[in-house]
């Protein structure tokens, strides 16, 4: 799925990145736990959480994910955004809640990933 | 690459904000080493959540990073409260994180396993009231 379908679906704000949304995501992952999102590998792969601090993009850059939609209208930090840009993630915000956008993506086709054991 | 190749860091425990750098800057070196980009992830995310655990649990420590031609060796040391029970540690879901840090996203008790799941080999060496050192490896 093109990160700009993501935009579209979510009816998401783009905070930095706009220039790669072109480019595709192949899984997702919905969490505010960072090491349950740490146990879970996948390329290209768009994180949706509710959780705002540097941790977050860190955990993502840790992961090689390409995208965070920050979910219930939560706007990253300015120092976020400058950690995000430094590697590259995207950085989206949408009003909708996490079980709601991440519904609707996984609907749309982009599914999540087993654990690897 | 005959000799190993050493990176140390200090890791500071006040400073959750800037927690996991150490790791951010192995990611970068072993990019340039031209190491392949699975076994960079697997490095960086066992050194990010022990270096996370250094910072929540035990105050910061020290990370030590050398490269071999078989393997990754990640050292970790702090002079923390140490880990009375490793093996209920190492459960999935244990954690005695407060409420405080879970609410930074921390404290799933996913951490230790993690560190185990993308290692291959890992050892943990802790004294009550001492600290604890945590070796882990991932082959080249
Ligand atoms: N360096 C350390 N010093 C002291 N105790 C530690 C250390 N590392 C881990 N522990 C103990 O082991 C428990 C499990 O660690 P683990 O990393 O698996 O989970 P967590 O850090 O609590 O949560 P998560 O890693 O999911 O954010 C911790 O809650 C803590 O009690
Ligand atoms: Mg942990």
């Amino acid at each position: 799925m093109k990160m700009t379908t993501i935009k579209e679906l979510l009816c998401a704000d783009v905070v930095c990145g706009e220039e790669n949304l072109d480019s595709n995501v192949f899984s997702a992952c919905g969490s505010d736990m960072m090491s349950d999102v740490l146990a879970f590998v996948k390329d290209q792969a768009v994180l949706l959480t509710g959780l705002v601090n540097s941790q977050v993009i860190r955990t993502a850059e840790m992961m090689d994910m390409v995208c965070i939609v920050f979910v219930r209208a939560k706007l990253p930090t300015p120092e976020m955004i400058e950690l995000a840009k430094e590697c590259g993630i995207v950085l989206m915000t949408t009003e909708k809640r996490m079980y709601d956008a991440c519904g609707i993506l996984y609907t749309n086709g982009l599914v999540g990933n087993k654990i690897k054991k | 690459m005959s000799e190993a190749l050493n990176f140390h860091f200090d890791v500071d425990g006040d400073d959750f904000t800037s927690a996991g750098q150490a790791s951010v800057q192995i990611k970068k070196n072993l990019r340039q080493l031209g190491i392949s980009p699975d076994t960079i992830r697997r490095v960086s995310i066992a050194m990010y959540e022990g270096e996370i655990n250094m910072v929540i649990h035990a105050g910061g420590g020290e990370a030590d990073v050398s490269v071999t031609e078989d393997y990754v060796e990640i050292l970790l040391t702090d002079h923390g409260p140490g880990i009375a029970n490793i093996e209920q540690a190492m459960q999935e879901g244990f954690s005695t994180a407060p409420d405080a840090i879970r609410s930074l996203g921390f404290g799933a008790g996913m951490g230790l396993p993690n560190m185990k799941r993308y290692s291959d080999y890992m050892n943990i060496d802790s004294e009550v009231g001492k600290g604890t050192t945590i070796t882990m490896r991932v082959n080249l």
